[in-house]
């Protein structure tokens, strides 16, 4: 056996459980990882017919089905291609170096006389007669992969490497491709009730009061306070739950105070500390540089509500959900239904852009819990708009205070990051954590807080600790215990935040030092590949700054995802006077191999411009009895007339495995808004989101 | 009863007056295209034309389209905007695409020449959370080239 198996492959060794030839002369490929819009399962394809020689288009593509596709796990952490496109990559050429090994026995030949040609076996360039769908059953494909099957090298690649187009789109630009647009047999709609927190009892419910504004037939499942208004008719249901709330009297419901929304609300609060790097400096160290930044807590704020459906049908539950991980859901549904996970299927069903742990896990919870009060139905739970703002799981408020003690040219020679922040990863499978589950008459107990271990690239202290050549570097990482929200994985977790302020301390240092951005930063980068994302970038935006406060601003910002995944270097220009208008961003990145460089641009400038709308825009908001950040309004996203001109190379290194890239531009582009800003400003602001209002504030101080 | 045109065929739809044209449009006659996003006119997942013209169809309610031409994605389906789109690969989840091709389609109706400006005015109503801005309006102007160049070929 090979010792370096990727984890996927290690977890589900039968090879005919990824790769299986169909009657149609199509490949079945099964994966565990699934389609969040990034566009996984054309690249995943495309791995697969290169290693196998076949056309792209015979791959037919199933992700996320705990009954037919392997367990990969969570998509998630921009894994997918490094992991299963490494796991998916061994598995295709090892059926295709065991199906031309029998072959080759068959012909009585040496296997390397053989070729393939879409899937056609070729001996010394003439047709066999046999191909993958008459001879793959000769060979044993339900044996255990042992990763010594030689992959192709990446110059004889034809397939990799394209922009193939992505096989979701056209379903998705037309008609019915969601979970939202399934239907099935004897299906009704669903709405809930929610609990507004933890600890809420529903003292009454005025059923005649919802009944008179529903206007049609719906029953009400009841399960402690777990409520959902059930019928045919979703108009009928949608109306029941828009006027429940108000029909509802909560006891014991939490109260909130308008400074929890603020990151500075967590400083000091109980936690649990971890160090990373060198022990914790004192505070109080004399002759340092410190600086203290923030970002509040942002929604997923996905632009379809969460959706799932759900089944019980002679004992045996089956869930459709657009969740990142379908067998971590399955034993989340087992735990909570007190059901053994054989009896329960979870199958994934596309939904609108994930960038981490949503409502998909609760909204399928929700579903498989009212499927199991009304059986042999299917059961359709859809999320109202202002359910889907209140009750995703949020991205975490970070305080992060940076000190750093200089050397005699000005650089930090002694740098010490302090964040404070509540968890970034609760996910179900690690514990509990899901809404309705708080809402049955023996609720699941509160959550364990903890947060990813630097292993797994960290949560708070994910791209806290800079890359840079810095003798001494310190991370003190508080996890603030009990936060007043829900808080959970988004999109590259600490990393904008940690990134946004290491950046922009880096660009105050500069300034200090007297030295331009870009040449202070490779005076103390000495890894080549980070080096050559800066300089590229750099001459991208022909980086030249004038000097500051004439409201015109060029910043940059710089990570490798996690100290290990791809490497984002990004220039932003804009104009700031009272507000922030972006005109250009470039962005220089490199992730190695890449598997379709349209779909990693994509990538890129989707994570550019969903980083600057955090950046400038996005707050969680709360009032006395909880979330008041309900709708597009309250909370506003980048629209089509902000959005900047978006310039993205990506570096040619092939001869490297690929990195993951889908979270890479996020931290760079705050770091790089952030310095865009204070450099047209002339003063900086170090609290995101910079909108209009700290502007004013950093413009007329006092 | 209500009465009324959809992509071109006469329909007879038995519902309240009041319910969303939305609803009636997913769940009473098949077409899943057009998408429930926030019920708000806050998003544009739902946006279908009305007579030509963009209108959200989450909360437009049925008895006003009586005796009138609804347009939904479905019939935009052979539009040049759908191979602009997927030429441009302009889109990451696609759940906004469908109301954004029906707003583009309007503009390209009345306006065979957009200006950039022009495009993102038409499309500012819409909201896309993956960020596939610059390709959306990259593939509006492809679309409206290739109109042109039909139209003088």
């Amino acid at each position: 056996m090979s010792e370096t198996l990727p984890l996927s492959v290690v977890n589900n060794r039968r090879l005919d459980r990824w790769i299986s030839f169909d009657a149609d002369r199509s490949v079945h490929l099964a994966v565990g990882k699934v389609e969040l819009g990034q566009g996984i399962i054309t690249a995943l394809s495309q791995i697969a017919a290169e290693e196998l020689d076949v056309a792209l288009g015979r791959v037919r593509i199933l992700s996320g089905d705990t009954a037919d596709a392997p367990d990969e796990g969570s998509t998630t952490s921009s894994q997918s291609i490094e992991v299963s496109g490494a796991s998916v990559r061994l598995i295709a050429a090892e059926v295709r170096a065991r199906v031309l090994d029998r072959l080759a026995q068959r012909l009585n030949c040496s296997p390397d006389e053989l070729s393939v040609e879409d899937g056609a076996f070729m001996r010394a360039g003439a047709l066999t007669g046999h191909d993958y769908w008459n001879f793959a059953h000769e060979a044993d494909l339900a044996r255990e992969a042992d990763g010594n099957a030689p992959r192709k090298p990446h110059t004889a690649y034809r397939i990799v490497g394209t922009n193939a187009a992505r096989l979701d789109l056209p379903a998705k630009l037309t008609g019915a491709a969601f979970i939202h647009d399934m239907a099935r047999p004897d299906m009704l709609h669903a709405r809930i009730l929610r609990q507004p927190g933890r600890g809420a009892r529903l003292a009454a419910l005025d059923e005649a009061a919802i009944r008179r504004a529903a206007g049609g037939a719906f029953r009400i499942v009841r399960v402690g306070d777990f409520v959902a208004f059930v019928g045919e008719d979703e108009t009928v249901v949608q109306r029941a739950a828009a006027s429940g709330q108000e029909h509802a009297t909560w006891e014991n419901a939490r109260r909130f105070t308008p400074d929890q929304q603020e990151a500075a609300s967590l400083v000091g609060q109980p936690s649990i500390e971890r160090v990373v790097g060198e022990p914790p400096s004192p505070p109080d160290a004399p002759e340092v540089v410190r600086a203290t930044y923030s970002r509040p807590f942002v929604a997923h704020a996905a632009l379809a509500p969460s959706c799932a459906l759900a089944e019980y049908r002679d004992g045996i539950i089956s869930v459709w959900s657009h969740t990142q991980g379908v067998y971590p859901l399955r034993q989340s549904l087992a735990n909570v239904l007190g059901l053994e996970r054989e009896r329960i299927i979870v199958r994934h069903a596309q939904g609108a852009g994930c960038y981490g742990h949503n409502g998909a896990d609760d909204v399928a919870l929700d579903a498989a819990l009212i499927a199991m009060q009304v059986p042999d139905h299917c059961i359709r739970v859809q999320w109202r708009r202002e359910e889907e703002f209140a009750f995703e799981p949020f991205s975490t408020a970070m305080s992060i205070s940076l000190r750093a003690a200089l050397d005699a040219d000005g650089r930090p020679a002694d740098w010490m990051a302090e964040i404070w922040a509540g968890t970034h990863v609760s996910r179900p499978s690690s514990g509990g954590n899901m809404l309705a589950a708080e809402a049955l008459p023996t609720p699941a107990p509160e959550p364990k807080p903890q947060d990813p271990p630097e292993a797994n690239g960290g949560g708070g202290t994910r791209n806290a600790v800079p890359l840079y050549d810095i003798p001494v570097k310190r991370v003190l990482h508080h996890l603030v215990t009990r936060m007043p929200v829900r808080t959970s994985a988004m999109r590259g977790l600490g990393a904008l935040p940690n990134v946004f302020a290491m950046e922009s301390f880096i660009d105050e240092l500069a300034e200090l030092a007297g030295q331009d951005p870009v040449a202070y930063r490779l005076a103390m980068m000495s890894e080549p590949r980070a080096r050559r994302v800066i300089e590229t970038v750099a001459r991208l935006a022909n980086w030249s700054r004038g000097p500051a406060g004439t409201g015109r601003g060029l910043g940059m910002g710089f990570s490798r995802y996690k100290n290990r995944a791809a490497y984002a270097a990004v220039v932003v220009e804009l104009d700031v006077v009272e507000e922030i208008k972006l005109r250009r961003v470039w962005c220089a990145a490199d992730a190695g191999l890449v598997i379709n460089p349209d779909g990693a641009r994509n990538q890129l400038e989707g994570g550019i411009i969903h980083a600057a709308s955090i950046t400038l825009k996005e707050q969680v908001t709360l009032g006395a009895e909880g979330v008041t950040s309900l709708d597009w309004d309250s909370y506003p996203i980048l629209r089509f007339s902000e959005v900047p001109e978006i310039t993205t190379e990506l570096i040619a290194a092939p001869e490297y495995p690929s990195l993951g890239m889908g979270e890479c531009t996020f931290g760079p582009t705050a770091a790089a808004i952030g310095n865009a800003v204070a450099h047209g400003l002339g003063t900086r602001i170090r609290a995101m989101p910079l909108t209009r209002e700290r502007i004013m504030e950093a413009l007329l101080p006092g | 009863m209500t009465r009324f045109e959809v992509n071109g065929q006469t329909v007879e739809v038995a519902a309240e007056a009041t319910v969303p044209l939305l609803d009636v449009l997913r769940n009473k006659l098949d077409l899943k295209g057009s998408r429930y996003g926030c019920g708000l006119e806050q998003c544009g997942s739902c946006m279908v034309l009305l007579d030509g013209e963009p209108v959200y169809a989450c909360s437009r309610e049925l008895g006003s389209v009586a005796g009138r031409r609804v347009t939904t994605i479905e019939g935009l389906s052979t539009h040049p905007l759908i191979a602009a789109f997927l030429d441009e690969q302009a889109g990451q989840c696609g759940y906004c695409l469908s109301g954004i091709v029906v707003s583009a389609a309007a503009l390209l109706g009345r306006n065979p020449a957009p200006s950039r400006t022009e495009i993102v005015t038409a499309l500012d109503r819409h909201l896309c959370r993956c960020g596939a801005h610059t390709r959306i309006l990259r593939a509006v102007e492809r679309a409206a080239l290739a109109l042109r160049e039909g139209a003088t070929a």
